[in-house]
């Protein structure tokens, strides 16, 4: 009979990242996270930058596109948070 | 063709468009019109002087973004090629930003496809652009209005 390893129980793995001004403000590029459990993209926010709240204006996107702040992360998952874009 | 380019050199848009026409065109024949938008560093902002631009960006995000609404536009409008080249990197004032052609046969849609791609750069794509002032530097907050 199967038995899931006693000790490992992280069900997936990400890598948040954070651009422009968000990473001078959080002083973070790139953290690697193991998830115990299914988590939103607010969710990764405050884990990955030590914050309570989810900003109004940040952008987030999951593997190059954009989604809204309720969407799932899934296994390796790249998640990224920015501020508003000023391209052109 | 649908060239998106991302370049961290300083580039002349009017010549990179005549080299891109001329290929254009071999393939191309019915091509009656072309619609282009260019922009160029400003050495002020919100009042204050501006002396250099560094243009940072979200690598693979960037391009398939470009490349998406590239596509998008082809679907939404009678056009037959669209180009977008961006810089990024540290800049002067006077040089080239951003170069974005839509061409089809008539102008209507030459000129609906070249608002739409950069309107939609402006507003979805990730670049930020970070000001040196002769304070200092920031971060610009915001686009200007269309």
């Amino acid at each position: 009979m199967f038995r899931p390893h006693p000790y490992k129980t992280n069900i997936m793995s990400i890598t948040v990242k954070f651009f422009a001004s968000l990473r001078e403000t959080i002083g973070k590029q790139e953290v690697k996270l193991d998830l115990s459990q299914p988590l939103t993209v607010a969710q990764v926010w405050t884990l990955a930058g030590d914050n309570a709240h989810f900003p109004e204006h940040i952008l987030a996107a999951i593997n190059l596109e954009y989604v809204d702040r309720d969407t799932m992360v899934q296994d390796g998952d790249e998640i990224a948070f920015f501020p508003p874009v000023t391209g052109g | 063709m649908q060239q998106v380019v991302i370049t961290e050199t300083a580039f002349n848009p009017w010549q990179f468009l005549q080299d891109y026409e001329q290929q254009l065109q071999q393939h191309h024949p019915k091509i009656g019109a072309v619609s282009t938008f260019v922009g160029t560093m400003r050495d002020n902002n919100e009042g204050d002087a501006v002396q250099m631009l560094f243009l940072e960006h979200y690598p693979q995000m960037t391009e398939h973004y470009l490349r998406k609404i590239s596509a998008q536009a082809m679907q939404q409008w009678q056009i037959m090629d669209t180009l977008i080249v961006h810089r990024v990197g540290a800049m002067s004032p006077n040089d080239t930003i951003v170069l974005v052609a839509a061409w089809a046969a008539h102008r209507g849609a030459a000129f609906d496809a070249c608002r739409y791609l950069i309107e939609e750069l402006k507003h979805r794509a990730p670049f930020w652009k970070r000001e040196t002032l002769p304070t200092g530097a920031r971060w610009v907050e915001h686009n200007t209005p269309a």
